[in-house]
Order: C-alpha cells, then structure tokens, then sequence
C-alpha cells in the first residue's frame, strides 16, 4: 500500500527526547548519589533534604516517569504518527502534555526532597500533583488514540497496542491506587487501610512495572526493532498472542510482592501462580524481537545500535525469567528484602528499559534534527556508551545478587542451639562489599549516560565526527551475511 | 470474603486463563504466508508459526497453576484440597524447631545456675540467646543506650541477682517516672533539678537545692528514699552516683523532672521457654561479675 508522506509534528518529539536525556542524567545521578550513601552513609552531608529516604523516591520517580516517562511519549508522539500516516490530533494538546508533564516532574523533585509524601512506594506524589497527573495524561489518551482514530491505513500497528495498552492500564492503576481524602494542600490519607491498602499498593506496583516499563517499552521495541534492522517483524501471531497474554496475565500478579504477609493466603497462593504463567506471554515479546533481528546479526559488528537493541532484549528475557522464580515463595522468602530484589529491578531498568531507549533515542534524535536516522555525531562514541552501559549493567546486578543471597543465607543462618548465627548489622557489614562494586557499576552506567549527553548536543549542534579509519590501519574482510 | 467478591476473583482468574487457552488454540496454524501485506512506515510483518517450545512452556505453566490452586488454595473462599494455610506450615515449623532443640534446653535448664555460669558452652548459648533477643535494645556489647540500661555494670534498677534477672525477664519490667511540671512549676523544676545534681556531686547551685529540698521530702522521697539511693522494689534508680538511664546533665534532669519518663522492659515469656530464660539469666548476671 502506498500512502502520501504527510508533515509529521516532530517538535514536540523533539522536545520529549532532549527531556529524556536531561531527566537520565539527573535520575541516575541521583542513584548514584544513594549508591554512593549506602556505601559512605556520610555523603548525605547530615542535610535532611539529601537524606537516602527523600531522596530514594526522587530516584525512582525520576528514572521511571521522568526518564522513562519521557522515552515513551516521545516515541508514542513519533511512532503513532509514522505507523498511522498522520500528523498529531493536535499540536496544541501535545504540547499541554509536554509541559504538563515537566511541571509534574518539577513538583516531584520540589515535593520529594522536602519529605511530602504519600509513601505509597512509586506513587509518593501527593494529590495535587495526582491530578495534575491524571489531566496530562488524559490529554496523552486524547492525543494518541485521536491520532490513530485518523490513520490513514487499515490496521494499526502492534507499537501502537502496547502503547495504547500503557495509556489504559496506567491511568486504570494510577486514579484507584492514589484515591485519597486530601487534609491539607500537601497531606492527604489514601481510602484504603491494612492489608487492602497494601494490596492495592502492589496492585499499582506490580502493575507499574507491566504497563509502564514492559508494555510501554515493547511498543518502543516494535517499531525501533525492525527499523533500525531493517527487517520485518518475525510473526504477527506471536505479537496478538503475546500481547493479549500479556496484558490479562499481569494484573494478577501483583500479590508476589506480599508473600509471608497478613495479606490473606489465597491472594498470595494466586499471585504465585499467575506470575509464573506470565513467563510465557512475556517471553513472547522476546522471542519476536530476537527473531526480528536474526538474519541482520552482521550488523552487529558495524551498528552499535542493533547491539543496544539485542542486549535489552536479552537483559528484558532475563528479567522476566528471573521475576517469575522470585514470586515462587520458598525462592522469595531468601530473595525478599534483600538486595536480590535490587538487582532484579536494575536488571529491567538499566539492562532493558534505559537500554533499549537508548538505542530508540540513536535512531532517533538525528531524524529529529534534520539527519538520516542513527546518523549521530559519532558512532564510536555510541559503541562506547554501549560497553559502559553493558559493563555498568553487569557489575551492578551482580554485585546485587552476591549481596541478596548473602543476606538471605546469613538472615536464615541458626547455630546448633537454634539461635540465628548473625545479627542484622553483621549482615550489613558483609554487604558493605558489595555496596562499592554497586557504587563502580552505577557509576560506569552514568558516564555512559554522560558520553551520550554529550554525542547528542554535538548532534543537535549539527556537527560529525570524521571517523574513517586510516589507511594504515589493517582491517579484516567481514564475513559474508549468510554465515551468521 | 463476601460472595460477589469470591465470584470475581473465580470467574475473572478462571475466565483469563481460557482466555489463554484460546489465543493459542485460534493461532496454532502451522501455515506460513509470508508477510500479512501489512506495512506501516516501511515495516511489514512476517506471520511465523508459534514457536511450539513456548506454546508447550505456556501450557504447561497454566496447567501447573491449576494444580497448585487446586493443592494450596487461590480461588477466593475454596480452600485447597491440600488444607494448606500459612499460619498452620508456620506453627509446624516453629515446633519442629523448637523439639528439635528441647533437649539441649532441657540439659542446660537441669544445670543450676551457678554452674551454668562455669560452662562454656552454656555460656556461648546464653551469648547467641542474647544477641537475638536483647541486643536491639541493649547493645551488643550489653553497654546499654539512651533509655536502656548498660547490664555491664554493678548498677542494677530491679536487682541484680540471678532471680530478680529472671523475674525481669519473664514478667518484664514498668518503671514510671511521673511528670512533675504541672506539681513544682517552672521555678521548682529547676530548683529540683539543682537538688538532684547536688545529690550526685554534679556542680550545683547550693541555694536553689536548698529550696527544694522540702519537696523532695515530700514528693520524692517516697521512691527515690530520703537519701537519694533509689528503691529496687519500684525500679527506682539511685540518684547519687554517676549512672543516668536518661541523662545526668542539667537539661536532661530537667527534662526528666518535667516531662517523666517510662520505662519498659518487655516480658519473654511468651517467647522464650523457661529452660532458655534460666540460660539466658544466668549469662546476664555473668556479664557484671
């Protein structure tokens, strides 16, 4: 089918991918920042603004809505337009979506260190703040699907599911886990209380990770995926079922993170069981990204890209192997609490969300300033920022996982009298260790975010790297394509 | 669980997973097409078979999660045929734990106390049991903290004694110093105060000490006795030496004085067995001696 290009509104995606790389560094630096405090506990300076708990939430919330938040409207706002064949609905309305959202972000990062907060772990933001939420994101809803509402081709493409899947579900979880009666301006009581309120905490929780930082960043990965390879995608059978797998399995899952908990036994036992029949539709989404990128393996000798995008896939399967064995509950009560469960997230975050924005955001942002796509200021220094974030990624979850298991066992340990071998602060002591190797990891991470901060201003500022390699430098024939 | 409730969990759990069952029975066609015809932007799709290993994986893992449901419980109010609850596995495993280890108790709890206290090995127990279950409190090193007493030291609130310990232990221990604001006023809160530092040899204004002497006799004297040397019957602490559960400066006797304090040993009973409470009584007294 052929259709007219139309005048696509990249602006707006402009301004969501420079957003993405601003709130990366100050996210991480943050994590760095806390890394940095668990292992010197001085380094929050005795200043109460500075302090692990304040500033714990700003993390997260940095790196998820704000990073990550902004990773996915850019590439909704790009991806919708491209596969529909139509500019936005509106320009007027995305641009309300772009500021509000950035005047949600700035409200966290006053409200947070200021210790305001819900304590409801990912939805720390108070109800003002919630409503400015639910207004932005009402207008990303009208935004996105009015613009699918006037595509120009008969179906819609599957980025285009998730990511309406990630507009549904987010707002679904977002307005019943943030019900609450407001006492003052910044002080409010949530509706629920005791085990209701937990569960519906990790109702939201769990869910947070499903839609936001899985579905949402699927849809990143189906259309940068065969983009950037240049190939189709591997089975559209695979997608439907996955997909629909996907989003009717992760809801029940949510319990795994209440196991051993006055949270009645039923929910915990269905918990359990559903979120190992979620192993499979989320392999699904890993099976079609592979198998996109089997047949254009040569490319990952020249193209750092395609080496982002097959080392968030991977770190994604990975991820969602290792989530599944955690909700088992005799694996859990070693994991729970522990460093484990760090690592875990980080393995998703850094090795799977942060990773595959990135290599969207190098395919990206030369198309948003005037150039061909990936075609960035200097491809070695994606190539660099490839090994630090791999190596960074690396150091950081293992050290995690050294530590959790360390604690697990140490926690658990009983002498010949039946009395636990360690106190808890010994147990503490033994992780110091591993504290600084995770301190090494993230740092190696944030340089690599810092190495592409740099390559896209020099990008934006319409610059290249002469990079042809000298005639003296011996090269090796490539291979053929067809021995891969 | 109200029904409506146990309904929606049943029929939503049950309702999704012949959900499941459905997408891959409806997409189990082995034919390959090619692409869809499909194309968005310059991407096509091609239409490759389920892989069969993941279909298998899938089945699998729900056909396990109706067993494990149907075993340990999950739809709402059916209890699984297992008649598995949590609380029950935890109560078997605590008294496996705990018929595991009643003979070592047994013979420690047979040993007196005296000779407990010779026993090295008793000692170690009497160590570890410390360590779990008092050193949040009262340190690692039995130093104590603010508000919790060292147990190092010869100064004992309620006795020293191996019996007065293991009443401490198993009945636990209020102390309550009442607030004497509102009955001295400011003005006698600090003549107090100067009385109190008078009486442990802390500099002290003599005038003001002076002044508040009648009330000490009046109000004090009844706990803390006429010379200030504190009443083991009530946990009333002895005033004339160097040792504050609470702080012996200026401020902190006014504080004191002021506001009251409470003081709250925790009884055991409930958590520990006699034998290891005469292990644990025993170690403690040997901490002082």
């Amino acid at each position: 089918m052929t259709v007219e290009e139309p005048t696509y509104d990249l602006g707006v995606v402009r301004y969501f991918a420079i957003a993405t790389i601003v709130w990366g560094i100050v996210g991480m630096g943050v994590g760095l920042l806390l890394a940095g405090q668990l292992a010197w506990p001085a380094l929050n300076f005795d200043i109460a603004y500075l302090s692990y708990g304040r500033l714990r939430p700003l993390h997260t919330n940095a790196v998820i809505f704000a990073f990550g938040g902004s990773a996915l409207m850019a590439s909704a706002f790009y991806v919708v337009q491209r596969t529909c064949h139509t500019p936005l609905l509106s320009r007027g309305l995305a641009w309300f979506v772009f500021w509000g959202w950035q005047l949600v972000i700035l409200s966290a990062a006053i409200t947070l260190p200021l210790g305001i907060t819900t304590s409801k772990e990912y939805a720390e933001l108070e109800w003002p703040i919630d409503i400015l939420i639910t207004l932005v994101w009402v207008a990303f809803a009208i935004s996105f699907f009015g613009t699918i509402a006037k595509r120009k081709v008969e179906h819609i493409y599957v980025a285009n599911w998730f990511f309406g899947a990630l507009i549904i579900g987010v707002a679904i979880l977002h307005i019943f886990n943030s019900l609450a009666l407001p006492v003052s301006m910044t002080k409010s009581y949530s509706i629920y209380s005791g085990s209701v309120d937990a569960m519906v905490q990790w109702w939201y929780g769990h869910n947070a990770v499903g839609f936001f930082l899985t579905a949402g960043f699927l849809g990143i990965m189906y259309y940068f995926v065969p983009k950037q390879a240049g190939r189709p995608i591997y089975s559209y059978r695979l997608s439907i079922v996955h997909f629909w797998a996907l989003i009717a399995i992760y809801v029940w899952a949510g319990p795994h993170h209440l196991h051993y908990t006055s949270l009645p036994d039923w929910a915990q036992s269905l918990g359990m069981a559903m979120s190992l029949v979620l192993l499979a539709p989320s392999w699904g989404g890993m099976i079609n990204g592979i198998m996109t990128l089997s047949g254009a393996w040569d490319k990952l000798r020249t193209d750092p890209i395609i080496k982002f995008l097959i080392v968030s896939i991977s770190f994604y399967g990975m991820s969602t192997f290792e989530g599944p064995m955690m909700s088992i509950k005799t694996i859990n009560a070693l994991s729970h609490n522990t460093d484990w469960t760090i690592g875990h997230v980080h393995s998703g975050a850094l090795g799977w969300v942060a990773m595959v924005t990135m290599g969207a955001m190098y395919h990206l942002i030369p198309i948003l300033f005037g150039r061909k796509a990936g075609e960035m200021y200097s491809v070695k220094l994606i190539n660099l920022h490839f090994w630090l974030a791999t190596l960074g990624t690396v150091i950081y979850i293992a050290s995690m996982w050294v530590n959790g298991l360390l604690q697990g066992l140490m926690w658990r340990a009983t002498s010949i009298d039946g009395t636990l071998t360690y106190s808890f602060a010994e147990a503490v002591e033994a992780s110091y260790p591993g504290y600084y190797a995770r301190f090494i990891g993230g740092a190696i991470f944030f340089i690599g975010m810092c190495v592409m901060a740099f390559n896209v201003y020099m990008t934006t500022q319409g610059k290249t790297r002469d990079e042809t390699v000298s005639p003296s430098t011996p090269m090796l024939e490539p291979a053929t394509a067809g021995g891969a | 669980m109200s029904a409506g409730w146990h309904w929606f969990v049943v029929l939503g759990t049950l309702l999704s997973l012949a959900f499941m069952a459905w997408l891959l029975f409806a997409n189990r066609h082995k034919d390959n097409k090619g692409t869809t015809g499909h194309s968005w932007d310059g991407i096509e799709e091609l239409d490759n078979p389920l892989p069969m290993w993941w279909v298998g994986m899938f089945v699998a893992s729900i056909i396990f999660m109706l067993l494990y449901v149907a075993y340990y419980g999950g739809l709402g109010n059916w209890d699984g045929g297992g008649n598995w609850s949590s609380t029950a596995q935890h109560d078997a495993e605590v008294a496996q734990h705990e018929a595991r280890f009643a003979p070592l108790y047994a013979e420690l709890g047979s040993i007196s106390e005296g000779d407990l206290q010779s026993d090295r090995r008793a000692m170690q127990v009497g160590r570890r049991l410390y360590l779990n279950n008092c050193s949040t409190c009262h340190g690692v090193n039995a130093n104590g903290a603010f508000g919790f007493p060292n147990l190092t030291d010869e100064e004992w609130q309620w006795g020293g004694d191996y019996q007065a310990i293991r009443t401490t232990l198993i009945d636990g221990r209020v102390a309550a110093m009442p607030p004497w604001g509102p009955a001295l006023g400011e003005d006698g809160v600090v003549n107090m105060t100067h009385y109190v530092l008078k009486l442990s040899g802390q500099d002290h204004d003599a005038d003001k000490a002076a002044a508040a002497k009648p009330q000490y006799d009046m109000l004090c004297v009844a706990c803390h006795g006429a010379e200030g040397k504190g009443n083991k019957v009530f946990g009333s602490p002895d005033l004339t030496n160097d040792i504050w559960l609470y702080g012996g400066s200026e401020e902190q006797i006014n504080f004191t004085l002021t506001h009251g304090r409470n003081g709250n040993m925790p009884a055991q009973s409930d958590i520990l067995s006699e034998d290891k409470i005469h292990v644990l009584a025993a170690y403690i007294r040997s901490l002082s001696q």
